[in-house]
């Protein structure tokens, strides 16, 4: 096996995992740069799942190949809706932001598997028979080396979520809506000072987190497992903050380690046919995205600073 | 200072009821009776013997997870990672009922150490990672827990069974089985561990209000900085505080490996039993009798809720939507102690 067919093989498998975990760690990242701790990404991946499969199953016969995309449409906006829970109670109520999340990761997955229950009478739902179709990107795939490698036979949203990493970037760091996220994160009271609503600021970023994990969701399900079950989320939410801690609360920082959390996974699954990978358990493959996170927060892989104001609630008038 | 203990009673009090309250609303939106919902859930957690044993069985862990994230709790800790720190006790508690031939009066005492101090190890990590070099311990339980998940995974198909998925039976020496509950519960899966976690629950009262070690333990939960000028080593302190939290942990793992399994099977996801934990510490004010409570109430929800498909049509998932409200309004306090405020103003 030479190189190049190596890397054909690890290279559109590792896109293909990391596209889900990509948005929601982006929706992690406004999240927490407003200054609210979101460990609810797993229980907006959840419900982003199940309203992606439900939109789709039900809607398929209606909208025929568009089905795909307004599942994921209508994913984002429930995720959204989902999300004010969080929001509400983490910024109205004052309430522990860690255990308000931890009650939505709760909430999501009974509720879902509630509704499943209720709809389809057993635990989980149908495969679904419209998906997306593998596309070439025009132009680049016509790149020698690169184009077939990077550029061709992969899933649109895959391209979508390295776009709208940038595009996260450039909203974060560049527009006067990033800056004052940026500030309510860091120092609420000065933001509100100047003038910035800090309640409305993190309302904001708490339904961004919560329409983008939806969207994670829902394409995790669409792309990946077609179907939804209670096993159908498991771990990939906080796969995503990890991949938000160890990207350093950056868009891009986070898009590459999602990138690389994708490449574990790809090799535990692709590994056994590499020729100097199959001697390796596949045990240590699974356990590396951890295991570099627990590294990476060490300070082994360079020292992050969380956004200072990350996990308290603002209380106008107390300092 | 008296209207201070009463909110702490009152607030998780009303967080069920709205739990329960918000419960009712998901069945009538979803088209079930709610009174029979409710009727099959406690005809099913107390309804006759066999129910009351499995009741109790499945409170048996619920006491120790919630002691183990009360205890982290109390010393100004958050330990997610309980769910992996149970695990790797299960896990160990099995390899030693597995492997040794001992007299029951040394076999069972060595698998629940094995398991505590499996627990601890799991709880060591954090800890020493946020004594000295400040890292959050939420995020890095979070990743212990499922290192734990696909580490004992491993280990039970390559060392406790040949490729398989299921360890063999622990030895009768380090059996919680009990042939007393088995008689007076119509075979229910009740087993001894509940006087282990009864008992576990006095430890940790005696521990944090007795002695002078759980008193520095609270005092660094309350403010490092007094502590560090009092002359106490907080580094020290916290890492031990992980450790006990992690120790309990993992004396639950040995409930499930020693008594309601007897043995150790590979998972594809969590047990929940760790996550519980949270709700179980909150609901009862992370102190050791009200989580013999709130362990009690989950254990409950937890086996009526078996019961619900069958003579209701409920799906037993709205047990967990119950839980899951009610560490809502738990953590949603402050909302309950405005209505509180408003309802006393109301009333003078």
């Amino acid at each position: 096996m030479s190189v190049y067919d190596v890397l054909q093989t690890i290279i559109p498998t590792t896109i293909f995992f990391a596209a889900p975990l990509i948005f929601t760690a982006l929706g992690g990242v406004f999240s927490e740069r407003s200054g609210v701790v979101n460990i609810g990404l797993e229980g907006l991946m959840t419900i982003g799942a199940f309203v992606g499969i439900v939109f789709n199953l039900t809607f398929a016969d209606r909208f025929g190949e568009w089905t795909p995309w307004l599942a994921l449409l209508a994913a984002m906006v429930v995720g959204a809706v989902f999300s004010l829970l969080h929001a509400v109670a983490s910024v109205t109520f004052r309430a522990d932001q860690v255990v308000s999340g931890v009650a939505i990761n709760f909430l999501a997955l009974g509720l879902s598997l509630f509704l499943v229950k209720k709809m389809y009478g057993k635990g989980q739902t149908d495969q679904i028979q419209v998906g997306f179709d593998k596309i070439d990107v025009p132009v680049l795939s016509d790149i020698p080396v690169i184009g077939p490698l990077l550029f061709s036979n992969a899933y649109a949203p895959s391209y979508i979520a390295i776009a709208l990493a940038f595009v996260s970037w450039y909203v974060i760091y560049k527009t006067p809506f990033g800056l004052r996220l940026r500030a309510v994160g860091e120092h609420p009271m000065a933001a509100d000072t100047m003038g910035i609503h800090v309640a409305k600021m993190r309302y904001i970023a708490v339904m961004i987190s919560g329409a983008l994990g939806g969207l994670g969701g829902a394409v995790y399900a669409t792309i990946i497992s077609r179907d939804f079950s209670h096993a159908t989320i498991s771990g990939h939410g906080f796969m995503a903050l990890a991949a938000m801690i160890f990207g350093k609360w950056h868009p891009i920082g986070a898009m590459g380690a999602a990138l690389f959390f994708g490449l574990a996974q790809s090799l535990s699954i692709v590994g056994q046919t590499i020729p100097f990978l199959k001697n390796v358990p596949t045990v240590y493959l699974l356990i590396a995205p951890y295991a570099l996170t627990i590294l990476a927060l060490a300070g082994f892989i360079g020292r992050a600073e969380a956004p200072k104001a990350a996990g308290t609630p603002y209380i106008k008038g107390k300092r | 200072m008296k209207s201070n203990r009463l909110q702490q009673f009152l607030i998780p009090l009303l967080a069920v009821l709205l739990g329960m309250i918000a419960g009712s609303i998901v069945m009538l939106a979803s088209g079930y009776n709610p009174i029979a919902g409710f009727s099959a859930l406690v005809y099913g957690a107390f309804g006759d013997t066999y129910y009351i044993g499995e009741t109790i069985r499945q409170t048996t862990p619920y006491i120790l997870t919630g002691l183990a994230v009360a205890f982290a709790f109390r010393t100004g800790l958050f330990n997610i990672g309980v769910e992996g720190q149970l695990i790797v006790g299960w896990l160990a508690a099995v390899w030693v009922g597995v492997s040794f031939d001992l007299p029951k009066i040394i076999h069972l005492p060595l698998a629940l150490l094995a398991a505590a101090l499996a627990g601890a190890l799991w709880g060591l990590i954090p800890g020493v990672l946020k004594a000295y070099l400040k890292v959050h311990e939420v995020i890095i339980t979070i990743m212990m827990n499922y290192i734990a998940l696909h580490v004992t995974n491993a280990i039970i198909r390559s060392v406790l069974s040949d490729e398989g998925f299921k360890s063999k039976p622990v030895k009768e020496s380090a059996s919680l089985h009990s042939d007393f509950f088995d008689a007076i519960t119509h075979h229910s899966t009740m087993h001894y561990g509940i006087f282990i976690a009864v008992a576990a629950a006095f430890v940790m009262w005696f521990l944090l209000e007795r002695t002078t070690k759980g008193f520095e333990l609270r005092a660094v939960g309350f403010n490092q900085h007094a502590s560090q000028y009092a002359g106490m080593n907080v580094r020290a302190n916290i890492i031990l505080a992980m450790v006990i939290s992690g120790a309990f942990a993992g004396v639950a793992g040995a409930m499930e490996g020693l008594g309601t399994f007897g043995n150790i099977s590979t998972k594809a996801g969590f047990t929940g039993l760790g996550f519980d934990g949270i709700a179980v510490a909150l609901i009862g004010g992370n102190n050791a009798f009200g989580i013999l409570l709130s362990a009690l109430l989950f254990g409950a929800l937890k086996v009526g809720a078996l019961e619900m498909p069958s003579s209701a049509g409920v799906p037993t998932e709205l047990v967990d939507i119950i839980i899951a409200l009610i560490i809502f309004f738990v953590a949603s306090s402050y909302m309950i102690r405005w209505l509180l405020s408003r309802w006393q103003k109301g009333a003078e």
